[in-house]
């Protein structure tokens, strides 16, 4: 399925966990000491750097570019990680996040409470991903490097819909689907 | 004696550190093929194509595989008959500051695990020597993403625990770990020795060639077992649920005191990098 960013409401309430989706427009890098920084200026209720309103956030810290890149190669990371600050950013109107790997219990029912979607890319396909990437933009904390807010232009960016609106769970749900169980355990 | 040249060795760690991080070795890649085949989940099969199309498209653009191009481990085997009349460490060190200089690399090392500022050229590597016979000096190196690196332990069980125990501890510390080490994982086992030798022995065991076998009968069959075993957790490719969770299982043992039962567990990431040179 295609998708384009901002995420409506009426795009979220037709995805459901385990759909393949390519997403184009626009999406906003951030990591850990990124994340750390947006939810304090919330916190003091001071504006962001960018309008967080219906946006995605990709968690990601790509190589540097090689002479004729716009970036270098570009795959997800551990979204757990950014956990703590995500129901404070979906609060302020964050409608999805990219990452790797799951989510705690708080972060999947805040995704719910504010009808949201967490999204997985693949994990190290860093190359495949960077081709779908069309622009850069630095938005905000250049001086944290790789954690450097940036804007990126993507066409059909691969991703995997893990958490949706309705509670469910790709990796939790498919995983106990395929799961042999005999000795172990 | 042999005498080996210092630029000698600061370039091929340079070329390694590239190499390692573009180009996937042909065995990992048909592994992964292979288990694209097995796969029976959909959605496995559709993160498996992605996976090796990454592959690819890494090898041909000549890019990094994965942005994580890691911290770098380097096994030296240092023959006794070569001459060497400089820090060998140091040139190492001068290869991967190149290497991740010119091949554009991700620098993913901080100088205190405390503090956590930046070296700002990945170095220095963890540099693992051992003295052989013969007078060549043989560089492996493998670039390692925390993703994997992160999921692992080392465990002293007691000697009652037994194989059984081994089995349980690794595959708890594999169901556990779901998705986050980029799965289909290759796991390196190290059993014996004392705290610190199984930790290496695991390490060790991740260089094997993925279709090598162990020469040790019991090491055998539990690579063989624990790779059926860990395929039917369902965790599948990246976590998405499936049945292919890991490429392979290697088991690397060393004699330990009659009073324990040292385990360690290495997750490696479909990413396997690791390049060998010898000089
Ligand atoms: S675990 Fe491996 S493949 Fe996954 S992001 Fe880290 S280095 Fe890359």
């Amino acid at each position: 399925m295609k998708i384009t960013t901002p995420l409506t409401d009426e795009v979220i309430e037709n995805l459901r966990s385990g759909d393949q989706v390519y997403i184009t427009g626009k999406i906003y890098t951030a990591r850990d000491a990124a994340h750390k920084r947006l939810v304090e200026l919330l916190k003091n209720n001071q504006p962001l750097p960018f309008d967080i309103k219906g946006q995605i956030i990709y968690y990601v810290g790509p190589t540097p570019a090689k002479p004729g890149q716009v970036i270098g190669s570009a795959g997800p990371t551990t979204s757990s990680r950014m956990d703590p600050y995500t129901p404070v950013l979906l609060e302020a109107g964050l409608k999805g996040m990219i990452g790797k790997g799951e989510r705690r219990d708080y972060v999947k029912e805040a995704i719910v409470k504010h009808k949201a979607i967490y999204f997985a890319a693949i994990g190290g396909a860093g190359a495949l991903i960077a081709r779908t990437i069309r622009s850069v933009k630095t938005i905000a904390y250049e001086d944290l490097g790789a954690e450097t807010i940036r804007e990126l232009e993507v066409v059909d960016f691969p991703a995997f819909v893990v958490n949706d609106i309705y509670g469910n769970d790709l990796m939790l749900d498919n995983i106990s689907k395929y799961r042999m169980e005999d000795k172990n355990e | 004696m042999r005498y080996i040249e210092r630029d000698l060795v600061v370039e091929a760690v340079e070329r390694l550190c590239i190499e390692a991080n573009y180009y996937i070795e042909d065995d990992v890649l048909n592994a992964l093929k292979r288990s694209r085949k097995l796969e029976t989940s959909p959605i496995g099969q559709k993160v498996l194509d992605q996976i090796i199309e990454n592959d690819f498209i890494a090898r041909n653009d000549s890019v990094p595989m994965c942005q994580d191009t890691g911290m770098v481990v380097v096994f030296l085997e240092i023959g006794n008959l070569i001459h060497i009349d400089y820090d060998i460490y140091d040139a190492i060190n001068e290869g991967v500051r190149n290497g991740y200089l010119h091949g554009y690399l991700r620098k993913s090392v901080v100088k205190h695990p405390l503090d956590r500022v930046n070296t700002g050229d990945n170095t220095p590597a963890v540099i693992h020597t051992k003295i052989v016979m013969g007078n060549s000096l043989t560089i492996t190196l493998a670039p390692k993403g925390a993703g994997s690196e992160n999921m692992s332990l080392v465990k002293m069980l007691t000697p009652a625990d037994g194989y059984e125990g081994v089995k349980k501890l690794v595959l708890d510390t594999i169901f556990d770990a779901k998705g986050k080490p980029c799965p289909p994982i290759i796991v390196g086992i190290g059993i014996g020795g004392t705290f610190e030798k199984c930790a290496l022995l695991a390490k060790e065991a991740l260089m094997r060639p993925i279709d090598d076998v162990s020469e040790d009968p019991i090491a055998r069959k539990l690579e063989e077992e624990l790779l059926e075993e860990i395929n039917k957790l369902g965790i599948g490719p990246l976590g998405f649920g499936g049945t292919q969770t890991a490429l392979a299982v290697k088991v690397n043992v060393y004699p330990c005191h009659i009073a324990s039962l040292p385990v360690a567990v290495n997750t490696q990431c479909h990413a396997a990098r690791h390049k060998k040179i010898v000089l």
